[in-house]
């Protein structure tokens, strides 16, 4: 596995550590221990992925998350010690693609890389419809009609692995297994919130979907092209 | 039918307008107030007003026999006169024309009175003159009795009331009659009857008697009035408590009751306030301890778990290598990670339950068919099952059980529940049984292993309870799996319950309402699988109280568990 990552932590030993780890599996890691720096960090050092504590000395792990989404769609994987409801919805929300709660296995953190990372091994040509859109898979694009829809990677391969299978209904198990990478249960909240921001970007009308259909107690699909 | 109908309609009228009144009664102090005062002052006005009446009708009647039977007397003597210096007695038609002069005459022409001359009962001399009559009465109008009265006594009046029904009048009149003798010359003795009617005392009746009809029925309705309004005052206040008491209950503390004055209804909000004010600040401190709980568990949380991480990364990274080290190195990281993961389950289960003690747990609930939660669970534990040899088969019941749960809590008291049942089943089979009802779906997980002891249904869901502490503990269990899984079922308003016998096994039963609102009626699988109907004291766990011991079960609709072949 080749690429940068970006280790956001104000726990020196954990952040160490994680070097150690991520090292290992051959990535090149840059650290940095507050939150206020953590943006001007990222410019810097133009990482392929983030970890980012959500408790950080001067300023917010959501906010950093928030900030650093707005000028980039780029992986972001929050790490958290809390799994209330509450705390990991916000941090969804804020632009996270996945979290890992601490304590995690590394085998873990490095599943959950992987599948963030993996993404840029395979540009096979492929060109997909799904409702009035049409999918570049190589080229990482999503048009209606003339205009260019702007997704981040995470919400492009959720949109891809529905439109490759149209016919198929998705259970939010087997999402998380084919786009974050899950090879056990996972949290089926991330499939929601991510649905949620996908058709937010790319529904007519995000309240009544066309193009990702919710199939009631079950998960979701492709809308009719 | 129109007709049916029409009576129906007619009869159930009353009978909800009774009904009506009858809840008014009930429910509405006001009304009782108002309804009783008006009763009991119908019946007191109802009683001064016949008492008032009967005394003003006497005293009419008596001013008019006072006047009457002096009249009379002075008529009676100059009757007695005129007959006496008579010279018009020859014979008896001048007597009788005589007679007739005089009656009239002493009948006067106001109409006030009217005359009767009549020959007295057993008068018996020869000469008769007819009855002289002067106005509109017949000589009929003297009853018997004054006629003998009179008759008898040769010297007094005598005087009768009795109604006297006048020539071309409707209705008879009550009158006085006073009645004496006279002695005629030749015809002897005769009754002088002065018949006096009473229209105007009874006239006069009639009048008072529609002023005390209206005045009473005025009076009453002031006094309803003022009852409405005297009422009013008290039960307005006492109504705004209620409406205020019950705004407070449903959650908002900030509520108060207005205070002016200081009479008792002033008392009743002041006492009222700062029962509210005190309630407040008793919720509040609860609430404030509810959050520095919450804030504390959330920071252990924190503060721990990120060395733990760098511990576990630490640890792994040890354990990989471990193939370089000598033995006693190696040994010593594998037992170092094994320790290590009981001890991320014990913080992880702690924390979980701090959580419900924070009251911080909440539900995210939606639609899930329970046998997809089931086979879920049945599937992650597979290699667990097949490492102790025991065979679990989910009994399907062919149709959907969807209830409104929260699929990854109750996931997890169901994987709780199978993960026993496989490591104190013994490697025997293990069956798991959905089904739904009108209330409720449920899971049984029954295993044949050990089984529980008499009373240990109770415990077994008691934090780091332990079946037998001598035992050796060969499953990494924390030892508040149950306490979870129980914690778990009670923020669903759920029930968890368990059942256990020496040597049979035991089955673990979890019972959830189909929607959130719902409580459950009864659970659709047996507890106890040997009497399905008579179940052993169990342990219930309800709509958010703690564990209480529960004697009876209602019948189920499902027969009991039917015994393996597996079985010793």
């Amino acid at each position: 596995m080749k690429g940068r990552v970006l280790v956001v932590d104000d726990d020196l030993a954990l952040a160490e550590m994680l070097s150690i780890v991520l090292r290992q599996e051959g990535l090149e890691v840059s650290h940095v221990a507050d939150g206020s720096t953590a943006v001007a960090a990222f410019r810097d050092a133009r990482p392929d992925l983030v970890l980012l504590d959500v408790m950080l000395p001067g300023m917010d792990g959501m906010e950093v998350c928030r900030r650093i989404r707005a000028e980039s769609g780029i992986p972001i994987v929050m790490l958290t010690a809390r799994t209330d409801t509450v705390d990991v919805v916000v941090g969804l929300e804020s632009g996270a693609d996945d979290y890992v709660v601490k304590p995690f296995k590394p085998q873990e953190l490095i599943a959950r890389i992987r599948a963030r990372l993996r993404r840029g091994d395979e540009p096979e040509p492929e060109r997909l419809e799904i409702g009035d859109l049409v999918i570049d898979v190589a080229g990482h694009s999503v048009r209606r009609g003339s205009e260019v829809l702007s997704l981040t990677p995470l919400e492009f391969d959720l949109l891809v692995a529905l439109a490759r299978k149209p016919w198929q209904v998705f259970t939010r198990e087997i999402l998380l297994e084919q786009v974050w990478g899950y090879r056990h249960a996972g949290d089926t909240r991330l499939v929601n919130v991510h649905v949620q921001r996908l058709r937010s970007k790319i529904e007519h009308d995000p309240e009544h979907p066309q193009i990702v259909v919710t199939v009631r107690g079950v998960g979701y699909k492709a809308g009719p092209a | 039918m129109t007709v049916a109908g029409d009576t129906l309609a007619i009869r159930t009228g009353p009978a909800r307008i009774l009904a009506r009144m009858v809840r008014a009664w009930r429910r509405s102090l006001q009304f009782r107030v108002v309804a009783t005062t008006l009763v009991l002052g119908m019946l007191v006005l109802g009683l001064v007003g016949t008492y008032l009446y009967q005394q003003i009708g006497a005293g009419l009647v008596e001013d008019r026999r006072t006047l009457a039977t002096a009249e009379a007397l002075q008529l009676t003597k100059k009757v007695k006169v005129a007959f006496d210096r008579t010279d018009q007695a020859q014979d008896q038609q001048t007597l009788a024309l005589f007679a007739q002069d005089i009656v009239q005459d002493v009948a006067g022409t106001e109409r006030s009175r009217y005359v009767v001359l009549q020959r007295l009962v057993g008068n018996t001399a020869t000469v008769v003159i007819p009855s002289v009559v002067s106005g509109e009465v017949g000589e009929g109008v003297i009853p018997e009795g004054l006629r003998r009265a009179v008759a008898e006594d040769a010297k007094n009046q005598q005087q009768q009331i009795v109604p006297v029904k006048l020539t071309g009048t409707a209705d008879a009149v009550p009158s006085l009659i006073v009645g004496q003798q006279v002695t005629l010359p030749l015809a002897g003795g005769y009754g002088i009857y002065y018949v006096y009617p009473m229209e105007r005392e009874r006239d006069s009746l009639v009048v008072v008697g529609r002023t005390f009809l209206y005045g009473g029925l005025v009076l009453l309705l002031l006094i309803g009035a003022v009852a409405y309004v005297v009422t009013r005052l008290v039960v307005a206040p006492v109504r705004r408590a209620a409406e205020v008491a019950q705004r407070l209950a449903s959650g908002t503390l900030t509520e108060r009751m207005e205070s002016r004055g200081e009479d008792d209804l002033a008392s009743l909000a002041t006492s009222f306030n700062a029962m509210a004010a005190s309630l407040e600040r008793q919720i509040g401190q609860l609430e404030n301890l509810s959050r520095v709980q919450q804030r504390f568990v959330s920071d252990v949380s924190h503060e721990l778990r990120t060395p733990l991480t760098t511990i576990r990364m630490a640890v792994d990274l040890i354990y990989d290598a471990r193939e370089g080290f000598e033995p006693a190195m190696a040994r010593s990281a594998e037992l170092l990670r094994g320790e290590l993961d009981r001890f991320e389950a014990l913080l992880a289960d702690l924390l979980e339950i701090s959580r419900f003690d924070a009251g911080a747990a909440v539900l995210d609930v939606e639609t899930t068919d329970m046998r997809r939660t089931v086979t879920k669970v049945v599937d992650a534990t597979a290699r667990l099952a097949e490492g102790k040899g025991s065979r679990v088969t989910v009994l399907d019941p062919g149709h959907p059980c969807e209830a409104a749960f929260d699929p990854r809590r109750v996931e997890r008291v169901v994987r709780n529940l199978v993960v026993n049942a496989i490591e104190h089943g013994e490697g025997r089979p293990i069956e798991i049984k959905v089904e739904r009802n009108e209330s409720a779906v449920a899971v049984a997980v029954r295993d044949y292993g050990v089984g529980l002891r008499p009373g240990e249904a109770g415990l077994v869901f008691n934090r780091f309870w332990r079946a037998d502490p001598a035992r050796a503990r060969t499953t990494g269990g924390t030892g508040l799996g149950l306490a979870i899984a129980l914690e778990d079922a009670r923020l669903h308003h759920g029930w968890l319950q368990a059942w256990g016998a020496p040597g049979e096994g035991s089955c673990f039963r979890l019972t959830i309402p189909r929607s959130v609102d719902r409580s459950i009626d009864s659970s659709p699988l047996p507890l106890n699988p040997r009497h399905p109907q008579v179940s052993a004291p169990l342990l219930v766990a309800q709509n958010g109280r703690g564990p209480t011991m529960a004697a009876s079960e209602s019948p189920s609709a499902t027969p009991g568990m039917p015994r393996t072949d597996g079985l010793p």
